[in-house]
């Protein structure tokens, strides 16, 4: 078509232009509706449990404990339990987690050690989570004797969130630059100097963001909180990490499986409660990590 | 001690090169032959090797590097200059599988000898990098750290007032102490480096590229400050760049890889010696631009 006008040297090419152009286009066009499909399933979601249960949202719902009667019935004791749980969890896996991290990544030596280790660790990642559940009933709540514990379930939604926390963390600690460092180790630093003084400090809004993530991943699960026996009717506020407890997610399946419907749009409510926050932990991860950015350097200049 | 070592430029007689042949140079112990100018060293080294876990990266190095001057180690890429002046501090220590073989004494103590602390050693031969790195913390901070972790005695303001002096940073930024390391330009952030490096009181500075990441205007900052540093530290610095070894340096060490990709010393003297009269032919095709 556009021989009239060829530029010097295209003679030796057949470069069909227009062709590579449309793939181009077509892949674009792709993209945007994969998207499209898959913030439509969530827009779906959220507009149906959002239109069945924001009726429901109240003060009254989120302080009343659970009840025989839909009308009466509240997330109190999921909500505390849900904190609760997720405090002891994070206390627990936090430091080891980080722990475990920095001595893989800043003084294990590569080899017959750290490698097995270091796959095993993205293993334990991949472990479904109600084989933690059976672990954590028969490690906390039997041998241990913990009982169905606020206590017994943090202990088995840390090992859960363990290796995520020390992935993350591990990621984090590789991407402090290693100019930092050198110059550390160069004015005679030592290595525990060097660690504590430059690497975790610039690798600390990573390290945050992954334990937000691993406490998100831990506030949803429910089958190991099933298997070890959390309750799903609870009158009351824990008060003692070795009392009986409810959370969130048990307490919207608890809902769901009732027959009443109100109990179902109770359900959807409980489920708006969890998204919200969910949504917020994230929200908060993503901001910490952009702020991080910005502080390491790369953009000031 | 005799101090008639000074100028570069003043007695030159020859010499004589350290050969190719390992077997030929001189043994581990022995004073290599070109040392005979260089009265009060404050480097020496005896038959260096280095190996990176199999592969090999040095052999047999040996040379004297003289106090208070500027050494200049140049070579094409590959040829282990970076390598020997990460000896110097022992930074190479850091890397997993590194072995060494040899002896390299820093003020007469041989930093390898067993006992020796390689934290210690660091403390007393600074190191600049390649890339400006500050840390992330205020220009203050910088300087004053490897003090405070050191266990400094004095008057820290007085040591950062100083150091920054030194490296000629002490009038663009004696208003903003606090402001970040990571805000000031490229240069400044090298002579940041350099003032961080000097406040720990090293008697070696040992120098990576430091203006490889610079404009020309900041590298002649830097050159002007080398120069400058020299009369009270000894100065060793890695360069790629002929002129600027030619500018700065008293004497120059060339280095070389051969077919084996083993690092060697091929000719070290006066930088004038080396750019006008350089006496094995590799050392004048560099020099000369034929390769490299």
């Amino acid at each position: 078509m556009a021989t009239e006008r060829t530029l010097p040297g295209a003679a030796m090419f057949r470069t069909r232009i227009a062709l590579r152009r449309l793939q181009g286009t077509l892949f674009v066009v792709l993209a945007i509706a994969v998207v499209a499909a898959s913030l439509a399933s969530l827009a779906f979601l959220a507009a149906d449990v959002l239109g069945r249960g924001v009726g429901w949202l109240d003060w009254q719902f989120l302080n009343s404990f659970d009840s025989r009667f839909a009308e009466r019935a509240g997330i109190k004791a999921a909500i505390y339990g849900s904190v609760y749980m997720m405090t002891f969890t994070l206390l627990l896996a936090l430091p080891l987690g980080v722990m475990t991290a920095v001595y893989l990544e800043e003084y294990a030596q590569d080899g017959w050690f750290r490698q097995p280790v270091q796959i095993n660790m993205s293993n334990l990642a991949g472990v479904p989570s109600i084989i933690y559940g059976l672990l954590g009933l028969t490690v906390f709540v039997r041998w241990m004797g913990m009982g169905r514990s606020v206590l017994a379930g943090a202990c088995t939604m840390a090992l859960l969130v363990l290796p995520i926390i020390v992935v993350a963390t591990q990621e984090a600690l590789r991407a402090v630059p290693s100019g930092i460092r050198d110059a550390s180790y160069a004015l005679g630093a030592t290595r525990s100097q060097t660690i504590w003084h430059h690497v975790l400090p610039q690798a600390f809004a990573g390290i945050l963001t992954g334990n937000i993530l691993a406490a998100s991943r831990a506030i949803g699960e429910t089958a190991p909180l099933i298997t070890i026996g959390a309750l799903t009717f609870v009158p009351f506020v824990p008060e003692h990490p070795l009392d009986r407890f409810t959370a969130l997610p048990i307490q919207i399946f608890n809902w769901t499986s009732k027959p009443q419907t109100a109990f179902h749009d109770l359900a959807a409510a409980g489920i708006v409660v969890l998204l919200a926050v969910l949504l917020t932990m994230n929200s908060v991860a993503i901001i910490l990590r952009n702020r991080a950015g910005r502080a390491a350097g790369g953009g000031r200049r | 001690m005799v101090q008639q070592v000074s100028e570069a430029t003043s007695k030159r007689q020859g010499p004589s090169l350290p050969d190719l042949i390992p077997s030929a140079t001189p043994r581990v112990g022995m004073p290599a032959p070109t040392d005979e100018a260089i009265e009060d060293a404050a480097i020496e080294v005896r038959g260096l090797s280095l190996w990176y876990t199999r592969k090999q990266a040095l052999a047999d190095v040996s040379l004297r590097i003289p106090r208070h001057q500027v050494t200049a180690l140049i070579g094409p890429s590959g040829c282990g200059k970076s390598t020997l002046l990460r000896c110097f501090n022992r930074m190479n220590d850091l890397i997993p599988g590194v072995r060494i073989q040899g002896e390299i004494d820093v003020d007469g103590v041989n930093v390898y000898a067993p006992g020796v602390d390689p934290v210690e050693v660091r403390r007393a031969v600074g190191m600049v990098f390649q890339k400006p790195n500050p840390f992330p913390k205020s220009i203050y901070e910088n300087v004053a750290y490897g003090a405070r972790i050191n266990g400094y005695r004095g008057d820290m303001d007085e040591l950062v007032e100083q150091s920054l002096r030194q490296a000629a940073l002490w009038d663009e930024v004696k208003d903003d102490l606090k402001k970040s390391g990571l805000a000031l330009s490229g240069g400044q952030q090298q002579r940041l480096c350099i003032a961080r490096a000097i406040a720990v009181n090293p008697d070696v500075v040992l120098m990576d590229e430091p203006c490889s990441a610079l404009d020309p205007i900041a590298t002649a900052h830097i050159e002007d400050l080398m120069r400058e540093l020299a009369q009270r530290y000894t100065i060793v610095i890695v360069t790629h760049n002929m002129q600027q070894a030619a500018r700065v340096s008293d004497r120059c060490a060339y280095m070389l890889a051969g077919d084996d990709l083993i690092g060697r010393l091929v000719e070290y003297g006066s930088t004038e010696q080396i750019f006008r009269n350089p006496r094995d032919p590799r050392t004048e095709a560099y020099i000369t631009g034929r390769f490299g």
